[in-house]
């Protein structure tokens, strides 16, 4: 049974020539993920042309429910985003090297579910063409942008959030891009030449990495927990029942990571078994993850249950009556599926030979997902379908063209990652080398004296005790 | 004046600490660790603490974007928002503090991350062109010990390399 992180007899050579490999000559089932992701996206599109020309009614975009399945998905892909970068950096500060043949694609998971979302604001405006009344410029309509709304915060807080991840990406790659650069010949050699930056490895450039890593990684914790605290405020502000709830930061911030974790876990196994990465991204590296994720999950369980009882005793009586609806209302089934996924299943993740098994594995994390969609329905459509007023009740199904756009938004999201897996490295070779060779110079020798040997035990080149032969 | 740069590569980073530490120990006169860079393919803050304190003024850049960004974040706001004066209020204030601070928090963080990205491009003198000695055996697995160096300290240094179990020496004449 695999029990290390990583084998630290691997060379550096073959770390490169492994990851390297990865990005070259795909494989039949590589072509086939891209050719099923562009037609989902295809779908989109058809979708999204449809609902321009035919306008946003037929779309099921009518009162009192008006944007509720992009809303969700917006926020769904939003919470996507947030364990990438958020772990990456948590990781990085505690000095946690397990996170090193990981991280990498995780903040390209990041980077690209924020853009994902960027989307959706963008398709529920039907009008796209007229996107930059949102900018804060003086016009002679006397419009401004009302910068005490959340939504506008949701605006600059995902700009920063995306620009400061992409730049994370990008700095921690730099060193790998230099590897690539001299290694790579034709197009390749000159992208990653312009990419690389003239990297050369000098003792001034690695120090001032190290600083640059660091500083980025302070910064990007509080952001990351602020973007999904605004998220949550585009609800929580609002006085409409299931919404004005003073958890929902923190409840949002946990649902994030949740989501970001089990996404990474399911990323993980793809790349592992598609690129062969059984060396980089081990068994124990998963496990840690999977127990990451389930403490997480019992975060967010916590929450859950905070809010109910905070409902449930409190003295507003329609969001009382939205509880109820929860749980037996019209939404009951998918509500049950979403605390199934999200606070039972998650037991799975506290067997260990769950946790080694793979195909389970890769199960468990669909499921996980499926609950954080659906948490996010759950939060917007019931209290969009029973709100104060009874005469505006209203269940309805989402029509046919809200969910091929929903559905085009998983195949954007892989083709994205698709493309970035072959043209940039999915493993940090740099990082994976440091690790191997902080292992193998001081986990194994001097840490190993240190924390697993008792007092007691022979020291080395001592005679072995015959006690108890 | 002719400057020559001379680079020692090395298999393992015990023998390019070794290596430093008696340019450090003043092993050969004339030759000083400040000569001295050092290129790996990892970083490794123990060998660099051998070459001594050598500074990174990236958080100087950072504490002014974050400054900068709370500055502007706020002014930008606030005169957006001042331009509502046109505008009835309702009895609203016309430069709100609570939901302004939220905003220049985030601007913060943005120009703060922008300013540590410029210093860092500035500082580690990226995108200059790349050194003739370098090699690209520096971004797969060996070390290299680089000093600029006088002509009669050429030979001395390499008889040093070479005392360390030196893979390979490379040369480079500057005018």
């Amino acid at each position: 049974m695999q029990t290390k992180d990583i084998n630290e007899n691997i060379a550096w050579a073959k770390i490169n020539e492994d990851v390297l490999r990865s990005m070259e000559n795909p494989r039949m089932g590589y072509w086939v993920a891209v050719v099923c992701c562009v037609a989902m996206v295809m779908c989109a599109v058809a979708a999204e042309i449809y609902q321009y020309q035919v306008g946003m009614g037929p779309a099921n975009l009518n009162w009192p429910h008006m944007w509720d399945l992009y809303i969700a998905t917006f926020v769904f892909w939003i919470g996507m985003s947030h364990s990438g970068t958020l772990l990456s950096a948590i990781l990085h500060i505690i000095q946690a090297d397990w996170r090193k043949p990981i991280y990498r694609f995780a903040e390209a998971m990041t980077t690209f579910s924020l853009m994902t979302a960027g989307l959706f604001p963008i398709i529920h405006l039907g009008r796209v063409w007229n996107m930059y009344w949102v900018l804060p410029y003086v016009s002679d309509r006397g419009i401004w942008p009302n910068f005490r709304s959340p939504l506008v915060w949701d605006a600059f807080a995902i700009t920063t959030y995306l620009t400061s991840s992409a730049l994370f990406l990008f700095i921690g790659m730099i060193p790998d891009l230099a590897i690539c650069r001299d290694s790579a010949r034709g197009w390749r050699q000159k992208l990653y030449t312009v990419l690389s930056l003239g990297w050369q490895g000098d003792d001034r450039q690695w120090r001032n990495f190290r600083k640059i890593y660091l500083l980025m990684a302070c910064f990007l914790i509080p952001l990351a927990v602020s973007v999904h605290s605004i998220v949550s405020a585009d609800f929580a502000m609002s006085i409409m029942p299931g919404w004005h709830i003073t958890t929902f930061p923190p409840y949002f911030v946990a649902g994030a990571l949740y989501s970001g974790c089990a996404a990474i876990i399911t990323l993980f196994i793809l790349l592992r078994y598609f690129f062969r990465f059984d060396e980089y991204m081990t068994i124990p590296i998963l496990e840690k993850t999977c127990k990451l994720t389930f403490a997480i999950a019992m975060v967010w369980s916590y929450l859950n249950i905070i809010e109910f009882a905070a409902t449930w005793y409190g003295h507003d009586m329609v969001a009382k009556e939205l509880l109820i609806a929860k749980f037996v209302g019209p939404h009951a089934p998918y509500f049950w599926m979403m605390l199934f996924c999200g606070s039972v299943l998650p037991f799975t993740l506290a067997f260990e030979k769950l946790r080694r098994h793979l195909p389970t594995m890769f199960v468990v994390s669909l499921f996980l997902n499926l609950g954080m969609w659906l948490e996010r329905w759950m939060i917007v459509t019931p209290t969009l379908s029973f709100s104060y007023m009874p005469f505006a009740w209203d269940v309805m199904w989402p029509s046919m063209v809200q969910w091929a756009i929903v559905f085009g938004s998983f195949g954007w999201f892989g083709l994205l990652f698709l493309v970035f897996v072959k043209v940039f490295p999915s493993v940090s070779m740099y990082e994976v080398k440091e690790m191997v060779f902080h292992r193998r110079h001081y986990h194994s020798s001097a840490l190993a004296n240190q924390f697993h040997r008792r007092a007691s035990d022979p020291k080395p080149g001592d005679e072995p005790s015959k006690e108890g032969a | 004046m002719k400057r020559y740069y001379v680079m020692g590569m090395f298999s393992n980073f015990e023998e390019a600490f070794a290596t430093v530490s008696d340019i450090r120990s003043h092993v050969i006169p004339g030759v000083s660790v400040d000569d001295v860079t050092l290129k790996s393919p990892i970083e490794h803050p123990e060998i660099e603490e051998v070459l001594g304190d050598r500074g990174s003024p990236v958080p100087k850049f950072t504490l002014f974007g974050a400054i900068f960004g709370i500055c502007f974040g706020f002014l930008f706001l606030a005169s957006a928002q001042a331009t509502f004066l046109v505008q009835p209020q309702g009895g609203k204030a016309v430069v709100p503090l609570p939901s302004n601070i939220v905003l220049t928090y985030e601007m913060l963080i943005l120009f703060g991350v922008i300013a540590t990205v410029i210093g860092f491009l500035i500082n580690a003198r990226l995108m200059t062109r790349r050194h003739p000695l370098y090699s690209e055996k520096v971004s797969l697995d060996q070390i290299g010990v680089m000093l600029e160096l006088d002509e009669k300290n050429v030979d001395p240094i390499k008889e040093l390399f070479k005392k360390h179990k030196v893979l390979e020496i490379r040369e480079e004449v500057s005018q």
